[in-house]
């Protein structure tokens, strides 16, 4: 068999396979829906509380953009100002990993209390967001062909010419990569800022339709959610690859097939 | 003093290197480079011909000594460097790479394209201005870099044993080629490189440089008008690649000696 063919075939035939059994261990068991509903019940929640689903989904989405926008901006600014100053770069490098490595799930509920919720949100998604852009443009931009440096500056380059036309391309594949892994943590970011705000009493994204559900025990509105932030982080992900992919597909080693 | 075009057109005294390891690398070196000639530093590994290259590019300061450019410090902006590998921005194309020396200077792509495309098709590449650096072989990697270093017409290119990792077949086409550059673009050329035979061939004059701390030893003039394929298999040839294989094992012989 062809090797695209599997690659699509293998993961869809474990799919099927799992809904099936999910469906027959529902049946055969006489579990009721508000323990574990059948994947059609989650699909026929998802058809008739798609209204309410959906503008959530968009508020949860706008959330993560906007999250992960900030998160590139900032990532990328900082890096790049890291990279012109050691100063500022050893002044506030531990800070960003102390951002980064407090779980986001604990300074929620702090973040809630001092800025207006969707700021609030707003903030957990950037900070779980923004190292892995940051750390990787450093990376990029330090790792700069020692000679191409040199030829910039036997021209003459001046440091702005070093950044944009040496620096920056140069960080370009690292860059994406960060920004790939922040596309994934900004939707996470986003999540949880939501539950904590959710269990604050306010929100209208698809994690706090989650808690406002379990509350309620809506069991199949949970699933159904659920599967909508699933789908929202696949989606995410698949974007940034093309976006990856278009950039880097005529030079980067990365990105091009090869032939055996 | 009053420039004259018999003066060198840079010149090293006394120069010294000394890396921050503790390596000497340079002790006492004296170079002339003649205007309008093709000079080789020949030598084993190790014997601080690159780092010479390097310092007289301005890329390294010496520790000791000086070098004085013939027509002023500023003359040091009018040179080409051709490194030991092509050293090429992988993002962009081969134009892009060639047009880079002249972008810096704050050339626009309108005015430098009839430059670009007439250096491409000097070096063969005509066709391949549109091509990725990855596509292409290492030989031709080699002519787009030959082709950047000389698009700005330089009045001395610097070049760091550019063909040590060519196979032999396509060295030979590039040694052919180097020397058509030479006299039609009337440019002096420093040429760095431990193979006898590609000096021999390249060559109006070869300084042989030994090691630790590297400095010259003595220096061997290649008298003949013709440097082509014929010139190759003479006896004229053969007979000069003895000298300088001499010239070499003696320098290193009593190298050696005075060492022990």
């Amino acid at each position: 068999m062809n090797e695209r063919v599997l690659r699509i075939l293998a993961p869809a035939g474990v799919l099927a396979l799992g809904i099936v059994l999910w469906d027959l261990v529902v049946r055969i068991n006489g579990i009721p829906p508000y323990i574990l509903p059948s994947p059609g019940l989650v699909l026929s929640t998802l058809v008739t509380d798609w209204p309410i689903l959906w503008s959530s989904l968009l508020a949860t989405l706008e959330t993560t953009l906007e999250g992960l926008a900030l998160a590139v901006a900032g990532g990328i600014g900082l890096a790049v100002l890291f990279n012109q100053s050691r100063l500022i770069e050893h002044s506030l490098y531990p800070y960003a990993v102390i951002l980064q490595v407090t779980p986001v799930v604990a300074i929620a509920p702090l973040l809630l209390i001092y800025l207006p919720q969707h700021a609030a949100v707003l903030a957990c998604a950037w900070i779980v967001a923004f190292f892995p852009v940051l750390a990787n443009t450093t990376l990029g931009l330090n790792s700069v062909d020692h000679n191409l440096a040199d030829l910039f500056r036997l021209y003459g380059a001046s440091r702005w010419q070093v950044l944009t036309e040496l620096k920056l391309p140069a960080a370009l594949p690292q860059m994406l990569a960060g920004i790939k892994i922040a596309g994934g943590l900004s939707l996470i970011g986003a999540v949880v800022a939501e539950i904590a705000a959710g269990s604050a009493g306010a929100g209208s994204g698809l994690a706090y339709r989650i808690a406002e559900s379990g509350y309620r025990l809506n069991i199949p509105r949970m699933f159904a959610a659920l599967l909508l932030l699933s789908l929202t982080g696949i989606a995410i992900f698949a974007l940034l690859s093309w976006l990856t992919h278009l950039a880097l597909r005529r030079w980067h080693e990365s990105a091009i097939a090869r032939e055996a | 003093m009053a420039a004259s075009p018999s003066a060198p057109i840079v010149s090293l005294r006394g120069v010294g290197k000394l890396f921050g390891t503790g390596t000497v690398a340079l002790d006492g070196l004296d170079l002339d480079v003649r205007d309008g000639e093709f000079l080789s530093l020949l030598g084993p590994s190790g014997c601080g011909k690159s780092t010479a290259l390097r310092i007289i590019a301005g890329l390294s300061e010496p520790s000791r000594g000086a070098v004085t450019w013939r027509d002023g410090a500023d003359a040091r902006r009018g040179i080409g460097f051709v490194f030991q590998e092509p050293t090429l921005m992988p993002w962009t194309t081969v134009f892009g790479n060639v047009f880079l020396p002249l972008k810096l200077t704050g050339m626009d792509k309108a005015a430098a394209a009839p430059r670009i495309m007439e250096t491409l098709s000097r070096v063969g590449l005509a066709d391949f201005a549109d091509a990725y650096p990855r596509e292409l072989s290492g030989g031709m990697r080699m002519r787009v870099s030959i082709a950047r270093a000389v698009v700005t017409a330089p009045r001395v290119l610097l070049m760091d044993e550019p063909f040590a990792a060519l196979d032999e077949i396509t060295r030979f086409k590039l040694n052919d080629d180097l020397v058509a550059l030479w006299r039609e673009l009337h440019m002096t050329v420093v040429f760095v490189t431990h193979s006898v035979f590609e000096s021999v061939f390249l060559s109006n004059r070869i300084v042989v440089m030994t090691s630790r701390p590297g400095r010259v030893s003595s220096e061997l003039a290649i008298d003949t008008p013709a440097r082509d394929a014929k010139f190759r298999t003479s006896a004229e040839y053969a007979g000069y690649c003895r000298d300088a294989s001499e010239t070499l094992h003696q320098a290193m012989h009593a190298h050696a000696g005075a060492a022990a």
